[in-house]
């Protein structure tokens, strides 16, 4: 695997402690070339944002799978204006809320709170990593 | 007789401790008042005179003379990072852990008027970190530009992003700063790693630090002043419990001085957690860990340790007491040299041990936090576990003389009322009732074994 010179920050948003997903994204990012920087489950917004600041990362991919992650995300993209990260790509995915609702709808709402990119629930980590790559321009 | 002369130059007293080596004893101990301000080496003199009486009639030869030393304010620190819970956090640990007084912690770019603060704090030395390896290099580069421009005369430790490293070297060249590379505190997000950045602060501390203030007159006589006092500490902690080839340690352990201005606490162990299922956040703890808590000390410190706690915890300590509690603290601020007279006296004295003992290690072990889910409970810790050391020891003037020293350190143990704390549930209290820790810290730079044998014999169960 050839690295791409771009750094991201990864991790489970909120108190969801949902692993398995997680570990597969840092492993499928990874073997795309990404420096990956996995703060894990059980982070709060906080985390994400200074470790993006001190590894001077180009993009904070957040997931969250328990159905609380509207609350959990709102006022990210703010706190990220605030630290200085106004150019940083921010992703979401998985199961983003709760029960089956129309995901156009989702995404209008999470699009709205500043993020780049949000996902469906189950969506496969090569669709996430071929958008990146795309925002980023190296491919 | 072959013996070792070890030298604490405190900040009120110099304090000597003479080790026979054959028999692995303390021989004499002596001390007096610490004479930084006009020659260092006259309150040596008065100690030493007493050592050499307690020794006249043996033929008492000391074959090296080694010591450590606060006086003259301590070592005065800066630590500089980026965000304020990682870089910056752990630049304040690989301080605290080379013994420094930190007078400020400051993260992000930095401003000339936070600049013209540092000037007026009078650092020893800065600490300079900033961005993880391959990391955010701009901040620290900025910092180190504004601290060659505005900051004069204070060596500099760089252990920031190694990507930065040589723009900051052209820097600080153009401008004669004087200043040491060494490894990043913080490498990769949320790893610590202070062992470098702690010892090239010790060999700042040797070659520049010692002489500046006013104590190189010292060397002609000793072999050295080799670290500061709480490094010396921490390093007879550190072997104490880690023991070495020969000999086996005491395994993981807490150690609490209360002093009259400042409580600190020194955990050897890795913390890590010790039940089932317990996820870790934040970034990582030193194996050999110390805090120092300002507001809490007995004296010096008696009315920040009295806001601090509030009256209700004193008051929770010594129920029945006749004193109104902030005024004592008061009365005890004004007057630091005073011992307790009375049995009332000392179980207050006692009463602000414990609150110091508390919360001094409230402040240094992790915490527990629990996430509700229909699942049960969940938990995350920030911080070290330190549920099953073995032992804690006290060290210090009042844990040194009360006579219920135990009693004072219990307060330290872990409480089911707060039981997010992860303190000790029911460690063995061991005192080192002839105050030789920082002695031990010395001899154990070369003669560890030594050193341990002679801390299982001295430091004692109560
Ligand atoms: C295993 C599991 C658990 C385990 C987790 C163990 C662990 N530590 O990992 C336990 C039992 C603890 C658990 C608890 C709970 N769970 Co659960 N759990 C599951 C289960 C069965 C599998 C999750 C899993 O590992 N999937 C496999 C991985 C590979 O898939 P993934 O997590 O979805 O991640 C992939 C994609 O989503 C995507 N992806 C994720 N993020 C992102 C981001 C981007 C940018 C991109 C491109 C892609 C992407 O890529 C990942 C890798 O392929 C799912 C149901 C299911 N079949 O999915 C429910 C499920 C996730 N849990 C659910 C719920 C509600 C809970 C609980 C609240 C209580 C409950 N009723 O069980 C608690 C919450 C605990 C907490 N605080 O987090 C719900 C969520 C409902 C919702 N969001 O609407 C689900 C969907 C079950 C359901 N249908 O009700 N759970």
């Amino acid at each position: 695997m050839e690295k791409n010179g771009k750094t991201i920050v990864l991790g489970v948003i909120g108190s969801d402690c949902h692993a398995v997903g997680n570990k597969i994204l840092d492993y499928a990012f990874t073997q795309a070339g990404f420096n990956v920087i996995n703060i894990g489950v059980l982070s709060p917004q906080e985390d994400f944002i200074n470790a993006a600041v001190e590894t001077n990362a180009d993009a904070i991919i957040v997931s969250s799978l328990y159905g609380h992650g509207e609350i959990d995300c709102r006022g990210m993209k703010e706190k990220c204006l605030e630290a200085g990260l106004e150019d940083i790509l921010l992703y979401v995915g998985g199961n983003l809320v709760v029960g089956k609702q129309d995901f156009a709808d989702v995404k209008k709402r999470f699009i709205a709170m500043g993020f780049d990119r949000v996902y469906p629930p189950g969506t496969d980590p090569q669709v996430g990593i071929k958008d990146l790559k795309h925002d980023l321009g190296i491919e | 007789m072959e013996a070792i002369l070890l030298i604490d130059f405190g900040s009120t007293y110099t304090k000597l401790t003479a080790v026979d080596m054959e028999n692995e004893e303390i021989i004499a101990t002596a001390k007096a008042l610490t004479t930084v301000d006009k020659d260092i080496m006259i309150g040596f003199n008065n100690a030493y005179s007493e050592i050499e009486e307690i020794l006249k009639d043996k033929q008492v030869n000391f074959i090296e003379k080694l010591a450590c030393s606060s006086a003259a304010g301590g070592l005065r620190m800066i630590a500089i990072g980026l965000v304020p819970e990682l870089t910056a956090e752990a630049a304040k640990r690989a301080a605290l852990g080379a013994g420094a007084r930190i007078l400020g912690v400051y993260s992000y770019e930095l401003s000339r008027r936070e600049m013209g603060e540092i000037n007026s704090k009078k650092p020893d030395i800065i600490l300079l970190a900033g961005g993880t390896d391959g990391g955010n290099k701009d901040c620290i580069i900025h910092n180190a530009k504004l601290i060659a421009e505005n900051i004069k005369g204070v060596p500099i430790v760089v252990a920031g992003n190694k990507n930065a490293v040589d723009d900051i070297e052209d820097i600080f060249k153009s401008e004669n700063i004087y200043y040491k590379v060494t490894d990043n505190v913080m490498p990769k997000l949320n790893m610590l790693n202070v062992e470098p950045a702690r010892e090239v602060i010790r060999e700042i501390f040797m070659e520049k630090i010692v002489e500046a203030k006013g104590m190189k007159n010292a060397e002609n006589f000793i072999n050295g002043i080799l670290m500061p006092t709480p490094a010396a500490v921490l390093k007879a902690a550190r072997v104490f419990a880690d023991g070495t080839d020969k000999e086996e340690g005491i395994g993981d352990l807490i150690v609490i001085d209360i002093g009259g201005a400042t409580t600190d606490v020194h955990s050897i162990g890795d913390g890590e957690p010790t039940k089932p299922g317990v996820t870790i956040r934040g970034l990582q703890e030193p194996y050999a860990k110390r805090t120092v808590e300002g507001d809490l000390g007995m004296r010096v410190s008696a009315i920040s340790l009295w806001e601090s706690a509030g009256t209700r915890r004193i008051r929770k300590f010594i129920p029945d007491t006749k004193f109104d509690i902030e005024n004592r603290c008061r009365i005890l601020q004004s007057n630091v040299d005073m011992l307790p007279q009375n049995e009332e006296e000392e179980e207050f004295d006692e009463a602000l041990g414990m609150a110091a003992t508390e919360i001094a290690m409230e402040r240094h072990v992790g915490v527990l936090e629990s996430v509700y889910t229909p699942m049960g409970v969940i938990y995350s810790q920030v911080g070290k576990d330190l549920l099953n050391v073995r032992h804690i020891i006290g060290t210090g003037g009042i844990l040194v003389h009360s006579r219920h020293p135990k009693k004072i350190l219990k307060a330290g143990f872990y409480n089911n009322e707060t039981s997010e704390y992860l303190k000790p549930i029911n460690p063995e209290v061991l005192i080192d009732k002839s105050y030789i820790m920082s002695a031990m810290g010395l001899l154990a730079e070369k003669y560890p074994d030594t050193a341990i044998r002679i801390m299982k014999k001295y430091i004692v169960k109560v």
